[in-house]
């Protein structure tokens, strides 16, 4: 599963660390910071705490991706961060300045969740007319290159496919060529070829030494493409590491197997399991590398039969992950 | 310099609208050609000296520049439903470029109203002293300002589900209201009223293309208290719509 490419969140944060001293002079503490967030709203089965005091830092030249169902809090949290929607209570500093600030001085580009373009005009005179709102923005020229727009870059807007247009409205955020960019549920509307050129986009202005933090609900996502996973359930982040570590944590895929007499503690210290369970004669191995693992059980373990291996679903994942019984279960479940 | 890219797009986006030109340009125009073609023999319409065409140009022209105005409200609400007025949020864009902008592009289409409709008469044998013309057009403009503001505030206020039937009513019983169509005589209870209208002192300054007289000092103050009211209201409906946090 770990692709060879992907960096672990200390190694990203190393690699970057030098440039940014070199390249930008910050004022202190200049990353992203969420300092206890919070937002509530109403709603006739009473308040829903989407967000509840989290705290987030990312530096400048991370990957984030914010992990969570549907219902999490990622998209309450993005539009707290892009200034958005106000906060309850805490505070939000992006580069040492107010997410006002920030978008003023046209350092943060963002493709929301939803959106579409306004129409009679083609995609390179939207392009021309919003970078003409910035300080400093890419060429036209290059973003259309960038974003693999060239071919329709004189199509009008309303002429476009779904993806087509998803793919637009990225280049819309890159334009400005921001420190920033911000990345809601991007490739919702997408096709399996379209996701993974768009990733590929992503990931080459994220190699800018740009800061990147998209939310998914796709697990495959955030390992693919984020040097960091913010884990997020309930309005809660329940876990923060690298890909590895988070799907450690999960356990990506589940090995069930009749095994009546094997010790837990040793099936647990299987390379590549996280966690062993048993049920009755059966046990249960949540693993991170389930290709090592059964390897490993096999030649530990030739007695074991029945062997199934099942992916664990995400949502299981994150029910594990929130498990602990909570003071406002109701509240959560009207989260979820 | 920059604002100005972004304005010449919103401008190309208005002229481009081929739906929206036809209904607040084309309308007016065909609406001229019905009533004033079969009347162009009509030299002293109401016993009023003028010509039937010359006294619809002026009316007609009334009437399409307002709505021209008050039609950016559609283009907003529409806007606003696809989501692209939050993206703009997340740009540097100011209020006064974003404002400026739709402005002058509503500006534009009153213009090729005006222009059209000029065009038009003179096709039925209307001609005006080149003085009364360039009064009318500058008065029409000053007067219009007040319809500007309330398209945007409409916009910001009223989903694009109703927005049709906002504008439209609101065009119509302005238009109505201030004389329009016909005159409002000069006492009684809709005189009365339509002089407190912006919609009249809109209707007067088309006039000053038949007399040559501008607005009494009433007239001003009315377009200046209505411009300045649904300027504020404009704003109040813009910021409660992108209302954001600091």
């Amino acid at each position: 599963m770990q692709r060879p490419g992907t960096l672990s969140a200390a190694s990203a944060n190393r690699r970057y660390a030098g440039r940014v001293a070199s390249t930008y002079p910050t004022v202190d503490g200049a990353g992203i910071r969420l300092d206890g967030l919070s937002k509530s709203f109403r709603s006739p089965e009473g308040p829903v705490h989407a967000v509840r005091e989290i705290d987030v830092s990312i530096e400048r030249g991370e990957t984030v991706a914010l992990l969570g169902p549907n219902g999490a809090g990622k998209s309450t949290t993005i539009d707290m961060l892009l200034g958005l929607q106000p906060p309850d209570s805490g505070g939000v500093s992006l580069f040492g300045r107010t997410p006002r600030q920030a978008v003023d001085g046209g350092l943060v580009g963002a493709m929301l969740q939803t959106g579409s373009l306004i129409q009679y005009l083609s995609v390179r005179e939207l392009l021309t007319m919003m970078a003409s709102v910035y300080p400093a923005p890419l060429g036209v020229d290059e973003v259309l290159e960038q974003t693999g727009l060239e071919a329709i870059a004189r199509r009008r807007t309303q002429k476009l496919s779904g993806g087509e247009t998803q793919r637009v409205r990225f280049a819309l955020a890159i334009v400005s060529n921001p420190d920033l960019l911000v990345l809601d549920e991007p490739t919702v509307a997408m096709d399996v070829e379209s996701r993974h050129e768009f990733w590929k986009s992503m990931r080459s202005f994220a190699a800018r030494g740009k800061t990147v933090v998209f939310a998914t609900h796709y697990l495959e996502e955030a390992d693919q493409n984020a040097d960091r996973v913010v884990l997020m359930a309930h309005g809660r982040i329940v876990a923060d590491g690298s890909p590895t570590e988070i799907k450690g944590r999960v356990g990506s895929r589940t090995i069930r197997a009749t095994l009546p007499d094997a010790d837990l503690g040793e099936l647990s210290g299987l390379p590549g399991v996280a966690n062993a369970d048993r049920h009755g004669e059966a046990a249960l191995l949540s693993c991170a590398d389930s290709d090592q693992a059964i390897r490993a059980l096999l030649e530990r373990f030739p007695a074991a039969r029945d062997i199934e291996i099942t992916g664990a679903g995400l949502e299981d994942a994150f029910l594990a992950l929130t498990a602990d019984p909570d003071s406002d279960a109701p509240d959560a479940a009207v989260a979820l | 310099m920059r604002g100005l890219v972004y304005t010449r797009y919103e401008l190309l986006r208005a002229f481009r609208n081929r739906r929206f030109f036809f209904f607040s340009i084309g309308f007016p125009l065909l609406f001229y050609f019905v009533i004033a073609s079969p009347n162009r023999g009509v030299h002293d319409f109401d016993r009023s000296g003028i010509s039937l065409p010359l006294y619809y140009m002026v009316g007609l022209t009334a009437f399409g520049t307002m709505v021209a105005m008050i039609s950016t409200g559609t283009r907003i609400a529409s806007e606003r439903q696809i989501g692209w007025t939050r993206q703009l949020r997340i740009t540097p864009l100011s209020t006064r470029a974003y404002f400026r902008a739709k402005l002058l592009a509503a500006y534009m289409m009153s213009g090729l109203t005006i222009v059209l409709l000029g065009l038009a008469g003179s096709s039925l044998g209307v001609s005006l002293p080149a003085g009364h013309w360039l009064a009318m057009v500058g008065l029409i403009l000053v007067a219009l300002l007040p319809f500007a503001a309330l398209g945007i505030m409409l916009g910001h206020l009223i989903n694009v589900d109703s927005i049709g039937p906002a504008t439209g009513g609101g065009a119509s019983l302005l238009a109505f209201l201030g004389g329009t169509w016909f005159p409002l005589g000069s006492h009684g209870f809709l005189f009365e009223l339509g002089r407190l209208l912006p919609s009249y002192w809109l209707v007067q300054a088309a006039h000053t293309g038949l007399t040559g007289h501008g607005w009494p000092v009433r007239g001003w103050v009315v377009i200046a208290v209505w411009s300045v009211v649904l300027s504020a209201g404009a704003l109040y409906a813009f910021r409660r719509d992108t209302k954001r946090a600091g």
